[in-house]
């Protein structure tokens, strides 16, 4: 009897989406095609409903200024509430946390040479709530809660340096063997969230880089060793500054159990889902399923 | 020896390392300040004055008034710390990106609607892009 990581699902978390849902405006034509490429994953949420969501996301300047910058921090609250980003919180439902397992996969991914920085109390941003509205879809702040508990983990993409796509990776791997040495029956998914061609800055901004992008998705699900090696000025060179974002994918890829021993050597995980899409405000949206196999 | 900063030759493009961070800090806590309710309506009931509460540079309290992202960025502002200025100002993030670029609201909206700026150009400084300085202002009007 023990934990395991079923699947695992990337996206990206444009705060417009967030705004559009909660505004009312998810039917516009603008928005439409957007949403549509998330049909299919609202029901495959309500058909692979898992017990706990591991979500990889970045805080936007939000529980974190520049006081401190953990490359790495593992949300171990009961609950976490969605923060006021300055137009006031999202009004989604409390995030509920898992501090059980939380707590259990930072002892053991420290003690596998991760540094993790452990957080008792944060809000969490537009990064851990839109890809949860993406999946789930509108929901009442107060009637209505998560399918399931999630433990956020954070990863620092604003300030430089940056983690690399390949220590990323590697944290995949550590987490995929914490959670399954957790004793309890359990099925959690480990979502990937951000990214894709974007830059929000200077006079380059609203750069679209969709060739790269889509053969970037391309290594991700079939070559993800390669894919992991991207060096990071790749990724701002070709997709924008925030285009950074996209190493945080490569640890729910590194999670998946293809991958042993850092190299892909499994069965290949399936793919249940692709879309991508452009634009929505500033950037590009990607989004994939894979279940393990 | 020097540390490795690749990214200083990507047009348009400051990169927020540690030296960006350390110049910017004061501004950029300023920014993180507005995610409070009453600091934002003090904010807008006098901007001087509440700038002049934090340890920021005249230079970066003029960015600040000016609504100058560019310039609030070379001052050492970040993009995820400045978004709490348009948030305060009723901005979407696309407003907020657009008026970076020399570019009207529309413009810059009509381009994202077209798939976006392209790559081609503006990989590099020196090539010819629209996002290249020998190319700005961007924009028709």
């Amino acid at each position: 009897m023990a934990a395991r990581i079923t699947a695992s699902v990337f996206t990206s978390h444009v705060p417009a989406i967030g705004a559009a849902m909660d505004l009312g405006k998810s039917r516009e034509d603008y928005w439409k095609p957007v949403f549509a490429g998330y049909d299919f994953s609202k029901q495959w949420m309500k058909d692979n409903k898992p017990d706990v969501i591991f979500l990889v996301f970045n805080d936007h300047a939000t529980a974190f200024s520049l006081d401190m910058i953990p490359t790495f921090a593992i949300g171990t609250a009961a609950e976490f509430q969605p923060a006021d980003e300055g137009w006031g919180p999202r009004p989604v439902p409390k995030v509920v946390g898992h501090p059980d397992l939380a707590s259990h996969i930072a002892q053991s991914v420290i003690q596998q040479d991760f540094d993790l920085t452990i957080v008792n109390k944060m809000d969490v941003d537009h990064g851990l709530t839109v890809p949860l509205s993406l999946m789930c879809g509108e929901l009442d702040p107060q009637k209505d809660a998560w399918p399931c508990p999630v433990i956020p983990f954070a990863v620092n993409v604003v300030q430089y340096p940056v983690p690399s796509g390949r220590r990323c990776f590697m944290l995949g791997q550590a987490i995929r063997k914490a959670v399954e040495s957790y004793d309890e029956d359990i099925n959690v998914h480990i979502w990937g969230t951000g990214g894709m061609s974007h830059q929000l800055q200077g006079a380059r901004a609203g750069l679209i880089n969709s060739e790269w992008d889509n053969a970037w998705l391309d290594q991700l699900i079939n070559e993800p060793v390669a894919c992991a090696d991207t060096p990071h000025i790749d990724y701002v060179r070709e997709a924008g500054s925030e285009g950074i974002e996209l190493v945080m994918w490569l640890i729910a890829r590194g999670a998946m159990s293809d991958i042993v021993d850092g190299k892909a050597q499994g069965p290949a995980p399936t793919l249940k889902h692709r879309f991508y899409h452009v634009p929505a405000s500033n950037t590009a949206v990607g989004h994939l399923i894979l279940e393990n196999a | 020896m020097s540390l490795e900063k690749p990214y200083l030759d990507v047009p348009g493009t400051i990169i927020f390392d540690a030296e960006q961070s350390r110049k910017g800090y004061w501004l950029n806590q300023f920014c993180m300040s507005l995610m409070k309710a009453e600091n934002r309506e003090r904010f807008k009931a006098d901007e001087r004055a509440y700038l002049d509460e934090w340890s920021m540079t005249d230079e970066q309290k003029q960015a600040v008034l000016a609504r100058d992202l560019n310039w609030c960025m070379r001052t050492g502002g970040n993009i995820y710390f400045l978004a709490k200025i348009g948030a305060t100002d009723g901005k979407s993030f696309q407003q907020m990106a657009g008026s970076m670029t020399g570019m009207t609201e529309t413009e810059y909206r009509d381009m994202m609607i077209q798939g976006g700026r392209s790559v081609e150009g503006n990989r590099f400084v020196g090539e010819n892009g629209d996002a290249q300085a020998q190319n700005q202002p961007q924009g028709k009007h």
